[in-house]
């Protein structure tokens, strides 16, 4: 090339035209078409402009204030990391202390005897945060509430911890997936129930959700219908309500007998 | 005198190999979905195939295709062996390393992240990694080709720059740019989510960095196939090309217009403001330009054939073509895909018209007619042509290349025309599920079916092509003729020096990029509450 660069037409030509295009597109979608919407957020250009960017300005504020829901919910965020702060102090071994008083119903270590959940093995996040809905009230219980009332974060993150870490019992029958009933292992798309064994174990597990074999069946059967009436409601986005309401009996029986081991 | 014919030839034969593997995952996927089958009782071994699918189609084949066939015309346009032979070795078995390093997390479960990374979800570090090292290979290429230019240049001081070289170096740049997107995201996202070092991830910031690799990623397919349409079928079918400036503008305008437009794939996404979607979708529109230049150009560039093979009047001139020379037929059913293909492509560039059909199998079929069957056929035409001039051997299967050819065209249409009409009822892509029991739903279900006989056509087309390759390898042994490229109308003697060189086009392609994902980018760096929880695929709670 020779000559200076803005008297060179393949220069100026491509340049300048790109550069007309790009103004003429931040026009049409910065102010345009912004105002040619009859629209209640449209206040005038500089919010126009703002708002095609993506940026919050006073549009946004004569906003009414959040909802408050009329039961009580979940407050649990689990993360990954959520479980992973150092012990204080505390531990498997705290919480085996802890536990004692867990035995009555939960049994010596963590396999239940009664119709309440086997604990042994189960993840500490999906126990941790039971606990903190027992105590926050977002699930309420009779029985559970008053003996979590008074526990520190810490304390239930150590029962959480030593739950966690005692043997699991497993029943041979549920690790076969051929096996399982259709709406363990596929669900069913087309009522918007995802398959259990997406969340609860076989095919994949979700953080915070509890592996669910073998469980005693009055349990997940009344859980699982509990969710279905709404009156259980901690589970997150009401994910749990929405699945189990659209189960049919027939299914609730299929998938709870699939994870008690008493098919 | 090609003096690097191991080189390409390793580079096509991965390719291929690794093809021929994705084609039959692609039709198991459509199997298992269709009411043929009964539903996956492991609906993960969907998400699996279709990880490893995409991968190998969208990432590995289309990068080796590029690299050998840019290896190749590195030497036969420039009539110099390759500079960086031991570099471009590396380079292949850096991509092999990260082939192996991505497929076997991905085989063992631990990466169903369905190949375009959907943070939150976070897959095993090692397929990242793989990716990464697929793509560093790759730019081992880009690196040779600026290089090998730049040396010729040298010696060849104002002489016009081979088209056939242009176009490759401008494919390889092309690439080196819109990598760039991806490639910031797996560092400065993903992979320290996926190593442990950071707990939380920018989902939106992840995407809009993607998006800026997604859809000029697609043009970096499209190269080897325009490069094709210019340079060799008009030679292969007694031609030449109409203009060789016309096509230099294409390559150039492919390279401002393909890669500052990728938002339009987040009109759906609620953290990119609605200004920026619509210049997106402005600039998407103006790859029509160059599309229809080529349309025109080789349209043109065919019907001087025709007419110089005696075809006469307006329209008398088609049945003078030689419709039987397997470049010719590619030609034809490659631009008939792409005419398709671009058509259900201008529903998707709409800002208004994608709300339709956002993430239905609409956008498979679109994406499919356009790179599995505009671009794929046309990578079959430069292995039938590069063939006997690597291997030495003539491709005696003529008819057979012809069927192979057809049967690649009529399987991709009965693949993706349902797929079209069932993404208009608003079937969902990418799902392992379709409940065909629903009364709604009953009509879906016969064109699934379809796409399934269509799948069909293409595994037996892809294995005759995979054949034909390999018996060529036995075949009679020839003394092929020089490779030539095609010549044009009016051979460049000299040229103006935006065409003969990218570097105009290189600065307006990254001007275009800092202007149309500049803000999006800092103003998602900026929302720390646009931070979630990753979603760790495979792993234990």
């Amino acid at each position: 090339m020779s000559g200076p660069l803005l008297r060179n037409r393949w220069f100026v030509g491509s340049v300048g035209g790109t550069f007309l295009l790009l103004v003429f597109s931040l026009f049409v979608g910065f102010v345009w078409l912004p105002s040619a919407q009859e629209d209640a957020l449209f206040k005038g250009l500089w919010n126009s402009i703002c708002s095609a960017a993506g940026a919050p300005r006073s549009w946004l504020s004569p906003t009414s204030a959040p909802v408050t829901p009329p039961t009580k919910v979940s407050e649990v965020v689990l993360t990954p990391t959520t479980l992973d702060e150092p012990a204080s102090g505390g531990g498997v071994g705290r919480g085996a202390t802890l536990a004692l008083r867990c035995t009555m119903c939960h049994g010596l270590r963590g396999v239940s005897s009664s119709q309440t959940p086997n604990l042994a093995g189960q993840y500490a996040s999906s126990i941790y945060k039971e606990l903190r809905d027992f105590q926050s009230g977002a699930r309420p219980s009779a029985v559970m509430t008053p003996l979590v009332i008074k526990l520190s974060d810490q304390d239930l993150r150590d029962l959480s911890a030593y739950y966690a870490s005692l043997p699991r019992r497993q029943t041979p029958g549920a690790q076969d997936l051929q096996a399982a009933p259709d709406i363990v292992a596929t669900g069913a798309p087309m009522r918007n129930i995802p398959p259990c064994g997406s969340c609860h174990g076989r095919l994949d597990s979700k953080l915070g959700v509890p592996w669910l074999d073998p469980q005693p069946r009055d349990y997940l059967k009344t859980q699982l219908e509990a969710f279905a009436h709404g009156t259980r409601r901690n589970d997150t986005s009401a994910q749990m309500r929405n699945i189990a309401r659209n189960m049919t009996p027939e299914e609730i029986d299929a998938s709870v007998n699939y994870y008690s081991g008493t098919r | 005198m090609i003096s690097n014919k191991r080189l390409v030839l390793a580079h096509f034969w991965l390719a291929f190999a690794l093809f021929g593997v994705a084609v039959l995952l692609g039709e198991w996927q459509m199997f298992i979905r269709s009411p043929l089958s009964g539903w996956l009782r492991n609906a993960d071994m969907y998400y699996r195939s279709v990880t490893a699918h995409g991968t190998v189609m969208g990432y590995v084949f289309p990068t080796l295709v590029a690299m050998g066939f840019g290896y190749f015309i590195s030497e036969a346009s420039l009539g110099q062996p390759l500079i960086g032979r031991r570099w471009a070795w590396t380079g292949y078995y850096m991509i092999i390393v990260g082939s192996i390093a991505a497929v076997v997390p991905v085989a063992l479960g631990l990466d169903s992240v369905l190949y375009t990374f959907y943070p939150p979800m976070i897959g095993n570090v090692f397929y990242y990694l793989g990716v990464v090292l697929v793509v560093v290979g790759s730019w081992v290429w880009v690196a040779l080709m600026g290089v090998n230019l730049y040396v010729w240049k040298r010696a060849h001081p104002g002489a016009p720059v081979p088209l056939a070289m242009f176009a490759n170096v401008a494919g390889a740049y092309l690439w080196a740019w819109t990598a760039v997107g991806a490639a910031l995201e797996l560092l400065f996202q993903i992979i320290p989510v996926a190593l442990g070092y950071a707990t939380t991830i920018n989902a939106g910031l992840s995407r809009v960095l993607f998006s800026w690799t997604l859809h000029a990623i697609v043009y970096f397919w499209l190269m080897p196939a325009y490069i094709a349409f210019y340079t060799i079928v008009p030679r292969a079918i007694g031609g030449r090309l109409y203009s060789d400036s016309m096509a230099r503008i294409s390559f150039a305008l492919f390279l401002v217009f393909a890669m500052p437009i990728g938002i339009h794939h987040l009109f759906a996404d609620p953290e990119v403001g609605s200004g920026f979607k619509v210049v997106h979708s402005i600039f998407t529109a103006m790859v029509a330009v160059p599309t229809l230049l080529t349309v025109f150009t080789i349209c043109a560039s065919v019907e001087i054939a025709a007419r110089l093979r005696g075809g006469t009047g307006p329209f008398g001139w088609v049945k003078a073509l030689p419709w039987k020379n397997p470049q010719m037929l590619a030609l034809a059913l490659s631009f008939v895909m792409l005419g398709f293909g671009g058509a259900g492509g201008l529903i998707n560039m709409s800002y208004q018209l994608d709300s339709t059909i956002h993430n239905t199998q609409w956008v498979t079929g679109h994406f499919h007619l356009i790179f599995g069957g505009a671009i794929v056929i046309m990578y079959f035409a430069i292995a039938y042509d590069l063939w006997p001039h690597l291997t030495g051997r003539v491709i005696q299967d003529a008819r057979l290349v012809r069927t192979q050819l057809w049967l690649w065209f009529i399987g991709m249409i009965v693949l993706t025309f349902p797929w079209h009409y069932a993404g208009l009822l608003g079937m969902p892509r990418r799902m392992a599920f379709y409940d065909y029991t629903a009364p709604g739903m009953f009509a879906e279900g016969v064109s699934v079916v379809m796409s399934v006989i269509g799948g069909a056509l293409l595994v037996v087309s892809a294995l005759i092509f995979i054949a034909v390759l390999v018996r060529n390898h036995w075949a009679t042994r020839v003394e092929p003729e020089t490779f030539t490229f095609s010549r044009a109308v009016h051979e460049p003697i000299t040229l103006p020096w935006a065409l003969n060189g990218l570097g105009l086009w290189v600065a307006l392609m990254i001007a275009l990029t800092i202007t149309n994902y500049g803000y999006p980018i800092v103003q998602l760096m900026r929302m720390p509450e646009a931070s979630v929880p990753p979603v760790f695929v495979g792993g234990k709670p």
